[in-house]
């Protein structure tokens, strides 16, 4: 009806995409590190999406969804590094780690099927844990893992002849090896967003919000609860597995203590903090908490010096007392996130449109 | 008539209280079938082993000459019994479209991959499914409402929408717990004349109800329970008069 309607819109996504196009080139002229430290939000946006299923969606809290990560991040490390002397192509460890990732799930989530609440929480954050121990571990008598020591020089990403360590040089602009893995996230995200989106309003996302609802409901509907339970956590871990992935190729190193129960409850508090069941909620909590951190290291410590002379408060130690606060204020005053999951309203936008 | 539901000795213990004690009950098709006894009769109790939330120490049920998978509710939903709760029991934080459309999960089957790639498959089944609801949605008389979250719904609107939602398996047997419960009069009025629609539509309906009005009025055989016994089956006419009935639970309603 109104012509100016969808231009906007559109108009609003291409500045978007463009922004997100010259950010890398943006944060270049700041320094390299904030290239690096956008990658790792993208991967946190990631685990946060993949952990939304299972939290947000299915309503099933899993503490142990680090695992995941760690089981995509050590398929890259094995088959992609001198390690073992294996060094296959991107193509095919990346699915491969999903694939992977993905069973895990299905095989930790099996024995919670009947666990809720609580409950769950304790045996997921334990399956967190003995995945963890297991990398720690399995160096003899056989070393598949390398133990604690962890798996060096790992292969980065290599598409069609491009190393992603090194700098190229593109219509005389230079991409660094960050900048290259940017682009790549990117389009990993895109697609990841896509997924999410399509799923959230898919027969089996229903059932997913339905078991989150009101589980006894859900199978008096006649939903098989088991199975489509084991589908969250199988999907939420395959998000994982790709973001473990990505990690182990730019790290170029994983070992264990990237995978420990910390890094669960921080991706779990992206989930809660943007808004539990909302994919953009979920993707701002993700950027927050990856963002804000880095942002104090760097200002704290000047604005420190400059008002007392010294260092008083390692930023650290601020960054876990501001993140308490902010979560212990989130509880208070918005209890469903920052950006809660509203179906009311997408529902009645949808309403609107087809009636106008 | 044929048979839909043959129920043999159905027994069911808690602890030491015998809820059910060796109940056979038959529905016909398309029947209206009542299920009344005082509090605690065991009614509820009777149901839940039926729908399979609870599972029962003897006997069985025959459902449309099959035995009924008893202990699985989805897989009872499947072999068609479709059931309503006495509190109850919606996804509050979803649409009452959603409500309905999650009904029909069980008569589609599009997976993961079919969503995330959207198929054409795909598009037409949630089409179809959207369209469904929102018949079913008119059909109960709350399309007004699509939009509004579950919980946000009146009481009457929220009985009506989990009928929608049962109605949505397509079931042939519809067991409605305790449906007019905490309805005013109109209300009332109104949910008889969906219940004996859905008859019409070639629906089987199972009631427990406590208004006897109610029950004498809509249902064409009616059963009692009382304490996990079953008292009496017939015709309410005939019911209404068997002293045991009158003793056990109608008391003076009897001579309204």
């Amino acid at each position: 009806m109104k012509p100016y309607v969808r231009f906007p819109r559109w108009f609003g996504l291409a500045l978007i995409a463009l922004a997100l196009l010259l950010l890398p080139h943006l944060l270049t002229q700041v320094g390299t590190a904030w290239v690096r430290i956008a990658n790792f939000a993208i991967l946190f946006i990631f685990l946060s999406l993949g952990l939304n299923i299972v939290v947000g969606m299915a309503g099933l809290l899993d503490l142990g969804y680090v695992a995941f990560y760690a089981v995509g991040a050590y398929v890259w490390a094995l088959l992609a590094s001198p390690h073992f002397g294996l060094h296959m192509p991107f193509w095919a460890i990346l699915p491969l780690g999903a694939l992977l990732a993905c069973i895990a799930g299905a095989v930790l989530g099996a024995p919670t099927l009947r666990l809720r609440g609580d409950y769950l929480a304790i045996v997921t954050l334990g399956f967190g844990e003995i995945v963890r121990i297991f990398m720690n571990n399995l160096s003899s008598p056989f070393n598949i893992t390398n133990g604690p020591k962890g798996i060096t020089r790992i292969d980065g990403m290599n598409v069609a002849g491009m190393n992603f360590s090194a700098t190229d040089t593109f219509l005389g602009i230079p991409f660094s090896g960050p900048t290259k893995y940017y682009y790549v996230l990117l389009l990993l995200l895109l697609l990841v967003i896509v997924v999410n989106l399509r799923l959230q309003n898919s027969r089996i996302g229903r059932a997913w919000v339905a078991i989150r609802e009101d589980e006894l409901a859900a199978k008096a509907a006649g939903i098989n609860t088991r199975n489509v339970k084991l589908l969250a956590f199988a999907m939420g871990a395959s998000f994982g597995g790709i973001a473990g992935g990505m990690f182990a190729a730019m790290q170029g190193f994983v070992s264990p203590e990237s995978f420990v129960l910390h890094e669960s409850i921080m991706i779990l508090a992206m989930v809660v903090l943007g808004g539990m069941g909302n994919v953009w909620g979920v993707i701002a909590g993700a950027l927050l908490l990856s963002f804000v951190p880095e942002l104090l290291r760097y200002t704290v410590e000047p604005a420190q010096k400059a008002l007392f002379g010294k260092m008083l408060i390692e930023p650290e130690v601020l960054r876990m007392l501001l993140f308490g606060m902010a979560l212990v204020l989130m509880m208070r005053f918005r209890p469903a996130g920052l950006w809660p999951e509203s179906r009311h309203k997408r529902e009645m936008s949808e309403m609107k449109e087809e009636a106008a | 008539m044929s048979l839909l539901l043959e129920a043999r000795g159905i027994s069911k213990k808690f602890g030491g209280v015998q809820a059910l004690k060796d109940v056979s009950l038959t529905i016909r098709e398309k029947e209206i079938y009542g299920l009344i006894g005082p509090n605690g009769a065991g009614k509820t109790t009777f149901f839940n082993v039926l729908t399979g939330l609870y599972s029962r120490d003897r006997g069985d049920i025959l459902f449309a000459g099959k035995a009924l998978e008893l202990g699985s509710p989805h897989l009872v939903a499947q072999a068609g019994i479709a059931r309503t709760f006495q509190n109850i029991r919606l996804f509050g934080n979803m649409t009452a479209l959603e409500n309905v459309m999650v009904g029909r999960h069980m008569c589609t089957h599009a997976g993961v991959f079919g969503a995330i790639l959207r198929t054409p498959g795909q598009r037409r089944e949630e089409a179809a499914i959207r369209r469904r609801a929102e018949e079913l949605l008119h059909y109960v008389g709350i399309a007004h409402r699509a939009g509004a979250l579950a919980k946000h719904l009146s009481y009457g609107d929220q009985r009506r929408l989990e009928i929608a939602r049962a109605l949505a398996t397509e079931p042939k047997l519809l067991a409605l717990d305790e449906p007019a419960a905490g309805m005013n009069a109109t209300e009332t009025v109104a949910l008889r004349q969906l219940i004996e629609g859905v008859r019409a539509d070639g629906l089987t309906v199972l009631l427990i109800e406590h208004d006897v009005k109610l029950i004498m009025g809509l249902c064409d055989r009616v059963a009692v329970l009382d304490y996990g016994e079953k008292i009496a089956e017939d015709v309410p006419a005939i019911v209404q008069r068997d002293p045991k009935v009158i003793e056990a639970y109608l008391g003076g309603s009897v001579g309204e």
